[in-house]
């Protein structure tokens, strides 16, 4: 077997699986840090000094690569892995009670991983393409041209439209389910595996996710009840 | 009556019927009148196919042997459930009194692509045997062993090891995990060869060649969610399945060709 | 009395100690070249027959391996529970191959061949070196070294164990041994498919006619060899703590075909099993006999208190120290509860017969740990935690942490299969069939008296005489597979290298295929009223009733009767369903006892014959004034080997027993 073995070898798709996932979750960290700067009452300033460091420093530039790579990876494997896995069982079962022997969310990461990608294109049409491939964005107050908005005051626009919320918060639901299986099972297909550091790993795990989930969705209510000025 | 709870129950079960491989399947319903709380549910199958033969029908196959939970042959979905509603107990180690009067009870074969349905309950599971047979041993001969007291094991890792070495082979992991995966099964071995000093030896080549094999059969892939663990009639741990990631990753890496 | 003409038992001349190395020095080679033309076909995929598949393919040898399962794995000495003996003496308490041979040849009340059983003895340590060394995960000590435990009938610490699943383990041990073969191509496994007959071409075995369970295609298959390691036939009592699909079906049809049955009414009686809980049971569970270390056995002391306890109106619990008859301690006050297995069995079915069973069957005894929960082990916890005067409730207390530390799946077992927490009120046994010291008749090489057919593990009859000792079949199996076979058969294939492949054209494969197949179809045409385990159970009540745990020539006489109605009434009004070519369950029963039922007559008849009390076998005419066995060693100190001779007519062939190197006493436990 050779290394594309590896690459081919359900546990090797695990292992890719695993590592983009994690890695997703460090850009989540990142990506929360920035944001939360929204929460200076500043009018933003401090948020879009941030915003601007991120958009130019050619190491985050060289990252944001890697990161599409990340995810794309992360969803053709699923992808993969989804379609795989309903070949190995033809014919279904009539009845099924997997509430006895698993969590839901645990059998529903491909569900869940789907509403997130949905989310996903929404939220990069909202931000992302936006700042990256128009003018409309600019890098603070003090710069702007005709027509240009600071990344803060687009996001304060955008999340004007109470659906626009609603679909954001839905996300980050989806998000924490999925982080509450992903993270403590990325370290499993790890093979790290601990009767005394699993425990802390699961804990940790869990409260990342809710954490950080909680955050991002606070982001959005915030700005729209106008608790972020 | 020896037993002791010894009531009378009345239930209904739904059974997949299917004549072999090639053929469709379907359910085919069956009232239980009387059915002693003191009977094994493999008896309630014998009660069921004694009236189905002097009725003149065929009766239902299911894989059975030991009927004391080690040989690893019963293997009934029972109820949504492979061996059925309670945990850590083969189907031959189920009992009636788990039932209560006036249900409805759906058995259903192992569904997997790599165990065809032989008839009926019966399902073919020579995938496993397959499995074992591209690595799951220690490549010793007869008479080529030195006194036994020469290797010493520390008895926590002999009991690792004995813990994984406790599985039946019955395939309830195949069947609990929604993609049908055998990382439980074939990890318990894996771990337990590469726990003792004796199969340290070749456990590089064993996990590649029992994986690659594992993959060949067609069985899914892990997503951790734990239900063969939780289903699994001997309680064989997820730390298997990690133990068995790390060996894989590893001997991959350091595959030499 | 002198051996019958047609026995001849090869044993190596010598001093007994010496016999099996200068046999294994001398003994015919076959050279590599040869062995790959030369073609094994081995049935029965258990310790017997996956050590020896394993062994055989690793010396070259062509080999094909039969099992009824879908998969080897589950032979069924998988179930095997307490342990596997060997005279390594890592105890350093005075083990030695001496006596594990003497042992072996007592507990076998001396009706035992010695040569085999020194053979036996010699090869035990290799056993366990050979098990170990293929990752088998026996029991140790904290400094890494591997643990024993004792066993009954010996002073020696020398049975080694993996928990309560020894069996399990070595039979997955001997099983990827054979994977490995099987995934190197020098084995060819054939599962789910079963043995229907043997076939013999100018007097040598030379093949079997199989049925492949699944298509129901018959098959034949050519060997030079074939060897039968088809376990044991408890199964004709219907019920017994064996699996659902063991049976004699192999060893039978050899018999048919010239292979003499040796000793077949020799069965051991399990006393610590389960009791039958109703109709519906389909089989017993064995509760391991280390229990008895902590467990009291008694029935009330009055007839009114076993029936009001039978009845459900008392909890044994509230019944008085003073009306309890701890039987077994008043019998035998030596040794108590641990006396052996057929003395403890016996005594059970005495006190229930008297009337004092305690459940509703009548068919019941207490084995009972709240004493010893209490006041051996409750006490010694109460003093390590420095408690001076425990109430009755903190004994209970800590006395069931130990039992539970000790015996935890065993009484998790009884719980599941119950109902009843064994924690809190004594827990019901009964003997049940467990093992068969019978078997075919093999020779010092394991061949039968067909040139060509061996049989080994619990098919044959070799080296428990009348009573097997605890952990010695699994011994057995394994020194026949891995260390006696490899170089007998070595003695029989090295004269036929010249022997090529007999086509399976011949006319004795089509004959017998032919006969097969014509005796299915008239297992589906008599399309009769009742099916085939309506007939299984009436001969297992006629067995057990008769030819179980006591014996008498009256009620064989009318066992011998009795089973040939059954077997007129099973040809004439079983119903089998469906058809020959497709997977059929019933089918496959049909055939096993229809043999089980010919078997059942000819152990009545073997029961009948033997006018002593031996081991297993208890005839009522023949006991001391105390009820203990007597054995006749002047008229009796033989192997009895049938000849089929034809429906219902077996013909005596006697092998003497010889013991220059034991001398003969009488067992006494009291
Ligand atoms: C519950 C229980 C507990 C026991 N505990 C102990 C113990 O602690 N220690 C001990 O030493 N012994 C113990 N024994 C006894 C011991 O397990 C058996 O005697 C021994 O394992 C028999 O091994 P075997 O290889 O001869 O046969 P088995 O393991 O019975 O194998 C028989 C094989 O033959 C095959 N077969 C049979 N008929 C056919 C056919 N017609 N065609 C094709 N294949 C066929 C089967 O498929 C199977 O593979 C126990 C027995 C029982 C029942
Ligand atoms: C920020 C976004 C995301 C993060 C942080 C994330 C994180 C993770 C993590 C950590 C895992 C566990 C990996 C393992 O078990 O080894 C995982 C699994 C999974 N993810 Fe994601 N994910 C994200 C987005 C997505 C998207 C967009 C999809 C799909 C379209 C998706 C589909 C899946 C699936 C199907 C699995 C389970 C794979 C399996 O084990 O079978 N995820 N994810
Ligand atoms: S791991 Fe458990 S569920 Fe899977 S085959 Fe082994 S015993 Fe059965
Ligand atoms: S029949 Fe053997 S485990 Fe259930």
């Amino acid at each position: 077997m050779s290394n594309a073995g590896f690459l081919k070898s359900s546990i090797g798709k695990k292992v890719i699986m695993g590592a983009t996932g994690l890695f997703l979750i460090t850009f989540l960290m990142v990506h929360c840090f920035i944001n939360m700067l929204i929460f200076f009452q500043d009018g933003g300033e401090t948020f879009n000094k941030g915003a601007e460091f991120m958009g130019t420093n050619w190491l985050i530039r060289a990252m944001e690569i890697v990161l599409f790579v990340g995810i794309i990876l992360h969803i053709v494997q699923a992808l993969v892995l989804t379609l795989e896995n309903r070949k190995a069982r033809p014919v279904p079962y009539e009845k099924i009670n997997g509430a006895a022997n698993s969590s839901w969310y645990s059998r529903s990461m491909g569900l869940l991983g789907t509403l997130i990608l949905m989310f996903l294109i929404i939220h990069l049409k909202h931000f992302w393409v936006v700042s990256r491939f128009t003018d409309h964005i600019a890098h603070n107050e003090y710069e702007k041209l005709p027509g240009q908005e600071t990344l803060f005051k687009e996001m304060m626009e955008v999340f004007e439209n109470p659906m626009v919320v609603l679909v954001y918060v839905l996300a980050m639901i989806s998000l924490t389910y999925h982080l509450l299986h992903g993270f403590q099972s990325a370290f499993q297909t790890f093979g790290l595996n601990h009767r005394k550091y699993t425990p802390i790993i699961k804990k940790t795990g869990i409260a990342f996710s809710i954490i950080i989930c909680t955050l991002f969705a606070s982001m959005p209510i915030a700005m729209h009840f106008g608790f972020v000025k | 009556m020896g037993g002791t709870t010894g009531k009378n129950i009345n239930v209904t079960v739904k059974v997949w019927r299917q004549r072999n491989k090639n053929e469709k399947g379907s359910f085919e319903t069956h009232d239980m009148k009387g059915v002693s709380t003191d009977m094994s549910f493999l008896e309630m199958f014998d009660v069921l196919n004694e009236r189905l033969i002097t009725e003149g029908k065929d009766p239902v196959a299911f894989d059975h042997d030991c009927r004391e939970g080690i040989c690893g042959m019963c293997s009934m979905y029972i109820n949504g459930r492979p061996h059925g509603p309670k945990n850590a107990v083969t189907t031959c180690q189920l009992h009636m009194r788990s039932f209560n009067d006036g249900d409805t009870i759906v058995v259903e074969p192992w569904r997997s692509a790599a165990f065809p349905v032989v008839k009926d309950l019966v399902v073919d599971r020579a995938a496993f045997d397959r499995v074992i047979a591209a690595g799951g041993f220690v490549s010793v001969n007869t008479g080529n062993a030195k006194d036994a007291n020469n290797i010493l094991i520390p008895k926590p890792e002999a009991d690792e090891a004995f813990n994984a070495a406790a599985c039946i082979g019955c395939g309830a992991c195949v069947a609990a995990c929604k993609n049908g995966s055998a990382m439980l099964f074939v990890s318990a071995k894996v771990s337990q060869l590469a726990l003792l000093p004796q199969g340290k030896i070749e456990a590089e080549k064993r996990v590649l060649d029992m994986v690659h094999q594992m993959d060949v059969e067609g069985f899914g892939n892990c997503t951790n969610t734990g239900a063969c663990e939780a289903e699994c009639p001997k309680s064989i741990s997820l730390e298997n399945i990690a133990r068995m990631n790390r060996e894989y990753v590893f001997a991959s890496a350091n595959e030499k060709k | 009395m002198a051996s019958s003409k047609k026995l001849n038992s090869n044993i190596p001349e010598g001093q007994l100690e010496l016999k099996w190395t200068t046999y294994r020095s001398t003994v015919h080679l076959v050279n590599p070249a040869n062995k790959r033309s030369l073609e094994v076909l081995i049935i029965g995929s258990g310790l017997a027959g996956a050590s020896a598949a394993a062994t055989l393919a690793e010396m070259g040898y062509k080999v094909k391996v039969f099992c009824f399962q879908d998969s080897p794995r589950r032979a069924h000495s998988i179930a095997a529970q307490g342990g596997v003996n060997a005279a390594k003496n890592y105890q350093n308490d005075g083990d030695s191959v001496y006596r594990l041979f003497y042992d072996t040849i007592k507990g076998g009340d001396y009706r035992a061949r010695e040569a085999n059983v020194h053979r036996l003895a010699e090869v035990s340590g290799n056993i366990i070196d050979q098990c170990v060394a293929q990752g088998v995960p026996f029991a140790r000590e904290y400094g890494g070294l591997l643990s024993n435990r004792s066993f009954g009938g010996t002073q020696v610490q020398r049975t080694f164990y993996a928990a309560g699943q020894t069996g399990q383990q070595l039979l997955l041990g001997a099983y990827s041994a054979l994977q490995r073969q099987v995934g190197m191509g020098a084995v060819k496994l054939l599962a789910r498919h079963e043995m229907l007959d043997i076939v013999n071409i100018d007097g040598k075995c030379r093949g079997i006619i199989a049925r492949d369970l699944v298509s129901g295609k018959l098959e034949r298959h050519f060997g030079h060899a074939v060897l039968l390691c088809t376990g044991g036939y408890g199964n004709v009592f219907f019920l017994s703590t064996n699996a659902m699909g063991s049976n004699v079906t192999a060893a039978w049809k050899a018999h048919k075909k010239g292979a003499f049955f040796g000793n077949p009414c020799y069965t051991q009686i399990h006393p610590t099993c389960i009791p039958v809980s109703g109709d519906h049971q389909s089989k017993l569970t064995l509760m391991s006999e280390s229990l008895r270390n902590d467990g009291r056995i008694w029935v009330p002391k009055s007839k009114e208190h076993a029936q009001a306890i039978a009845s459900g109106k008392m909890n044994p619990n509230d019944l008085k120290e003073d009306d309890r008859d701890y039987y077994l301690e008043r019998r035998y006050p030596a040794f108590g509860n641990l006396v052996p297995r057929d003395v403890a069995s016996r005594a059970a079915k005495e006190r229930c017969d008297a009337g004092f069973g305690v459940n509703a069957t009548g068919q019941a005894v207490y084995l009972d740990f709240a004493f010893n929960m209490k006041y051996k082990y409750g006490k010694t916890e109460a003093t390590k935690k420095g408690i001076e005067n425990p109430t009755e409730e903190q004994l209970t207390e800590f006395g069931q942490a130990v039992i539970k530390e000790k015996y935890g799946n065993l009484f998790d077992m009884y719980a599941q299969i119950t109902g009843v927490d064994p924690y809190k009120n004594p827990m019901m046994i009964y003997p049940a069939v467990h093992y068969t010291m019978g078997g075919l008749w093999v020779d010092y090489h394991l061949m039968t008296t067909v040139p060509g057919l061996y049989a080994l593990g619990e098919a044959n009859f070799s080296d428990h005489g009348a009573n097997r000792l605890g952990a010695s079949a699994l011994m057995q199996g394994l020194a026949d597979g891995y260390f006696v076979i490899p170089y007998t058969i070595g003695e029989y294939l090295s004269e036929e290298i010249r022997t090529k492949a007999i086509p399976t054209d011949n006319e004795a494969f089509v004959k017998a295929e032919q006969d097969v197949n014509d005796r299915l179809n008239k297992f589906l045409n008599i399309k009769g009223t009742k099916s085939v385990d309506h007939f299984h159970k009436r001969l297992g009540h006629v067995m057990w009733d008769k030819c179980g745990m006591a014996r008498n020539a009256e009620g064989l006489k009318w066992a011998i009767e009795e089973i040939k109605k059954i077997r007129s009434e099973f040809w004439s009004d079983v119903r089998v369903p469906g058809t020959a070519n497709e997977f059929n369950p019933e089918l496959e029963k049909a055939g096993r006892v229809a043999d089980f039922i010919e078997l059942g007559e000819l152990m009545c008849m073997d029961a009948l014959h033997r006018n002593e009390s031996c081991g297993g076998h208890f005839r009522e005419e023949y006991q001391t004034e105390e009820g203990e066995a007597k054995r006749d060693d002047d008229k009796f100190a033989y192997v009895a080997a049938w000849e089929y001779k034809g429906e219902s007519n077996f013909e005596l062939h006697k092998e003497e027993l010889k013991f220059d190197n034991i001398k003969i006493a009488q067992r006494s436990y009291k």
